[in-house]
């Protein structure tokens, strides 16, 4: 079992998509929500994933192919 | 000695001790020092900071690493001038320059990076990691030789030659990483949770960003135990911006200046300008962007502070500008022949974004202005070689010389026609 902290950034259209909820049906994966923010025109959601490191890599490739951006929890490492 | 306390979770306030961790394990918001204020206040005068060392340390009360200890390599106290010249061109009547290129490996983040080596030290680790655009990764090689420690730095596969450099000369393990931005910053996270190493910008980062309230500090006490009225820094992951403010308002918490409401205000390059395109939609988030500007050191496309960053540009009632490389250019040649200070391409967004946010009424003409320019020009040479004139080549005779100098003022006479 791997725990993976990841930030889920939506825009507009994408909102009202249970996305996190078909990740965890599509998938073999614990979602666990931990800090979120979400207005009328886009939103993002810090969470915890959990499972088999392949399942979790297949997981969050089919969540950015909805269209959401996945970053790790840091935020940008690289700096100036 | 150092009072620094405990680290406290920026948004949920959770406390945990000092030690190595960056992230709060509740909310996963990001983690700050926090000092014991109390004790501070009385012990820490103006006669006991100007006594100390000319550099970064003699504010060592206020960081959270003992200077006995520190891993020192003479980062700090750079000149605040008054820019006369500038500041005429522009329309500004008290003008300053906080010339950070005078640091030792050109750049504020040896500020950083002194505080976080010097914790990495404390902690027993025997390696100092980066993922940087340069001017980090310098600093990190050459802080890591000073200490003894090991150091393993990660840059773009494009970097501009003199970052390379700057870095190779100290020997670290240099590794130039192929793919897009995105790409890099991924492996690099995912490094820093594999490798027992200090990443300064991972794991010690609570500890590394109070580096930057040095600059805060310097001014104050440069403009002779005053606050500016307004500041003008870069903007890169926003961290630097909201230390400098926190500097301030801590001697003013210490009674060491008076309030000023002091005004913030930053910069970008409009090639990665997530913070600026916040701000102009009158929003606190940040839309990531993909970097694409000659401002590498500014390029970060999802900053880690720049919520926090917009915060208190609101809070103190600054502003956010983003200029063109075109202007990035003219802000370099711009600060070179009216000052004499020849700055990298941070320093001419930071110089150009001034000019606009003076043009835009956005900073007053009698502020007691301070523009903070981060690092040395010669870093990024590759930027301005095309906007030179190029040296009069001649023969070893006056009449060659005259012949040339002639020749040189008639094309320019042309232009200007």
């Amino acid at each position: 079992m791997t725990t993976k902290r990841v930030k889920f950034t939506f825009v507009q259209g994408l909102i009202k998509e249970p996305v996190i909820w078909k990740l965890a049906k599509q998938f073999d994966v614990i979602t666990n929500i931990r800090r979120a923010d979400v207005t009328d025109d886009r939103g993002w959601v810090i969470l915890e994933v959990d499972g088999d490191a392949d399942e979790i890599e297949r997981g969050l490739k089919w969540v950015e192919e909805q269209g959401v951006r996945v970053d790790p929890v840091y935020e940008d490492i690289v700096e100036g | 000695m150092s009072f620094a306390k405990n680290l406290r979770c920026r948004e949920c306030g959770r406390v945990y001790p000092l030690d190595p961790v960056h992230v709060c394990e509740w909310c996963f918001g990001p983690l700050e020092v926090f000092y014991d204020y109390e004790a501070l206040k009385g012990l820490v005068t103006r006669e006991r900071i100007e006594s100390g060392p000319p550099s970064m340390w003699r504010y060592a009360d206020l960081l959270p690493a003992d200077a006995e200890t520190a891993v020192d390599i003479g980062t700090g106290y750079t000149p605040l001038i008054r820019a006369g010249n500038l500041g005429r061109l522009l329309g500004l009547e008290h003008l300053y320059i906080k010339n950070d290129c005078q640091n030792p490996t050109w750049s504020f983040k040896d500020r950083v990076v002194s505080v976080a080596s010097t914790v990495a030290r404390q902690f027993e680790f025997d390696t100092l990691a980066c993922a940087s655009t340069g001017n980090l990764a310098n600093s990190v090689s050459a802080h890591a030789a000073r200490a003894g420690m090991k150091a393993c730095v990660f840059i773009p596969a494009d970097l501009e030659q003199g970052k390379v450099i700057g870095s190779a000369v100290y020997n670290p393990t240099l590794v130039a990483v192929e793919g897009s931005y995105d790409e890099v910053n991924r492996l690099c996270s995912e490094l820093g949770d594999k490798y027992p190493w200090a990443f300064v910008n991972i794991n010690v980062r609570p500890y590394y960003a109070e580096g930057s309230k040095t600059l805060g500090y310097e001014v104050c006490e440069q403009l002779g135990w005053r606050a500016p009225d307004h500041c003008i820094v870069p903007l890169a992951s926003g961290s630097l911006f909201t230390k400098i403010y926190k500097g301030i308002k801590e001697l003013f918490w210490l009674g060491l200046v008076e309030w000023n409401a002091t005004r913030m205000s930053g910069a970008q390059a409009l090639g990665c300008s997530p913070i600026y395109d916040a701000y102009s939609r009158g929003s606190l988030n940040i839309r990531p962007q993909k970097p694409n500007t000659i401002a590498k050191s500014l390029a970060i496309g999802n900053p880690a502070d720049g919520y926090y960053a917009l915060k208190v540009m609101e809070h103190t009632g600054g502003a956010a500008t983003a200029v063109t490389d075109d202007e990035v250019v003219d802000g370099i040649k711009l600060l070179a022949e009216t000052e004499g200070i020849f700055a990298e391409t941070a320093g001419g967004v930071v110089i150009s974004g001034l000019r606009r946010l003076v043009q835009e009424g956005k900073v007053r003409k009698d502020e007691v202005v301070v523009a903070f320019i981060t690092g040395a020009g010669l870093k990024t040479q590759e930027a301005v070689i095309p906007a030179l004139a190029p040296a009069l080549k001649i023969q070893a005779t006056i009449d060659s010389f005259e012949e040339a100098v002639a020749a040189r003022d008639l094309a320019a006479a042309g232009e200007r026609r």
